[in-house]
């Protein structure tokens, strides 16, 4: 494949921006889910900001590390996920992403499962857990693009006549449900989540502290972009509509996120893949006999 | 080192511990974080993880069986960190203070930053001494980085 040079100069730079203003971006909006949530429970809430203080704050703290190999975990998480957010601005494949969007998620349990605090390996067995029951949706998503573009690459997504949305409701719907667990919210935030819980404090990030929770915040800044970004997807021409709606799907998310309590994993494997896993088949049946 | 200081003053996040308490502080503890005085508006959030918790905040006197307890949940908090006693009892032993099991005060087994008096102490007392404990917290990441370097 020929490549000009101004075109990898671009994606380069692409890239670049990419890895500054995503954590801005992610920041932001948790920190707006934050005011917002506390809006919802009448509360006055913390500052839009509040998140980056947390991050600042506790890169300023003490380093204490379990052991010599968690800190490497918790980059991996980091860099898995933010070379997932760039293959999918620069349009790369589908499929990989999804790969490289799971080796992130591994890197966490494996540094959760380094340390011998129960809680912190309790947390690392229901990741695997929440993992189970999202990644086959996660893959039927693909499929279904692929059987609706006929290529991986997700820059034919954008060069594909109509939205996805046309030829995949469900499995969007399908999307949308995962979403939630892949958000750690409620009803299915029982790895880890905002707030402290009793059976488990913090669950996967237990045992880490200090720079190596900044670290691992970051991230999840990262992916609540990537996540927003999946959703546009669906929606790709214009753009903005995409965006408007994903920021829609990111407010149904606050609202499920305050009115429902924790679910246990055998509900919420159960419902994954029963309604997850059923909505993406229907859909992808009814396209490969369409 | 500006930003994480004023950062620092912008996001404590508590652990609350209860030694011997009545309950009656705690449960002043815990409607701090009520709508009615949110104390997330200053960014204090209850973690009930030491290793996240820059605000350790004790309440009920020190017996000989907690105190060991008390002193593993202090080491395990990293540095800078400040601990507030809430209440009588915290703070002196209160009305436990000549029973054969008790120590005292908080301040017999871990130091103390700041003592918040009452019986029970005040939803408002308890975030002041927060607040105070914060100022505290700068003069401690000067000398940690003094000791690191």
């Amino acid at each position: 494949m020929m490549i000009t040079d101004n075109a990898l100069l671009n994606n380069i730079i692409l890239a670049v921006v990419t890895i500054i203003v995503a954590p801005f971006l992610g920041g932001l909006l948790s920190g707006i889910d934050r005011k917002i949530s506390a809006r919802m429970q009448n509360r006055f809430g913390p500052p839009i900001f509040q998140p980056f203080f947390d991050v600042f704050k506790l890169l300023g703290k003490e380093r204490i590390a379990v052991n010599q190999t968690q800190m490497v975990y918790a980059f991996g998480y980091l860099f898995f996920a933010v070379a997932s957010l760039i293959m999918l601005v620069l349009k790369q494949d589908l499929l990989m992403l999804m790969f490289v969007l799971a080796f992130s998620n591994v890197s966490i349990i494996m540094g959760a499962m380094s340390v011998r605090s129960p809680y912190s390996k309790i947390g690392a067995q229901r990741e695997i857990i929440q993992m189970m029951s999202y990644e086959p949706v996660l893959l039927l998503m693909v499929v279904g693009v692929y059987l609706t573009t006929k290529s991986f690459m997700i820059d034919s997504i954008f060069t594909h006549g109509q939205p996805l949305l046309y030829n995949l409701p469900l499995v969007f719907l399908a999307f949308i449900f995962i979403l939630t667990i892949k958000l750690r919210k409620s009803p299915f935030d029982f790895s880890t989540s905002h707030h402290g819980h009793q059976e488990l404090i913090k669950g996967l990030t237990t045992e880490f502290s200090g720079p190596q929770l900044a670290v691992i915040e970051v991230t999840h800044w990262y992916e609540l972009v990537l996540l927003m970004g999946l959703i546009v997807l669906f929606f790709a021409k214009p753009l903005w509509v995409g965006i408007l709606i994903a920021l829609v799907c990111y407010f149904i998310e606050m609202v499920i996120d305050n009115i429902s309590a924790r679910v246990t994993w055998k509900w919420m494997l159960k419902a994954s893949w029963i309604v997850g896993i059923g909505a993406a088949m229907t859909n992808i049946i009814w396209l490969y006999l369409k | 080192m500006g930003i994480i200081n004023s950062s620092r003053k912008k996001s404590p996040w508590v652990m609350h511990y209860a030694c011997t308490s009545c309950n009656g502080c705690d449960i002043e503890v815990l409607a701090c974080l009520t709508p009615v005085f949110d104390a997330e508006r200053f960014g204090i959030v209850n973690v009930g993880n030491p290793k996240h918790a820059d605000v350790l905040l004790v309440t009920g006197s020190v017996n000989k069986k907690n105190a060991r307890v008390l002193k593993n949940l202090y080491n395990q908090m990293p540095e800078p960190k400040a601990v507030v006693a809430i209440g009588a009892c915290a703070c002196t032993g209160g009305i436990f203070r000549d029973c054969y099991n008790v120590l005292g005060g908080v301040d017999k087994v871990i130091p103390v930053d700041v003592y918040v008096p009452g019986c029970c102490a005040r939803p408002e007392a308890i975030i002041d001494g927060i607040v105070m404990a914060l100022g505290k917290m700068d003069e401690k990441a000067k000398n940690m980085k003094k000791v690191s370097g």
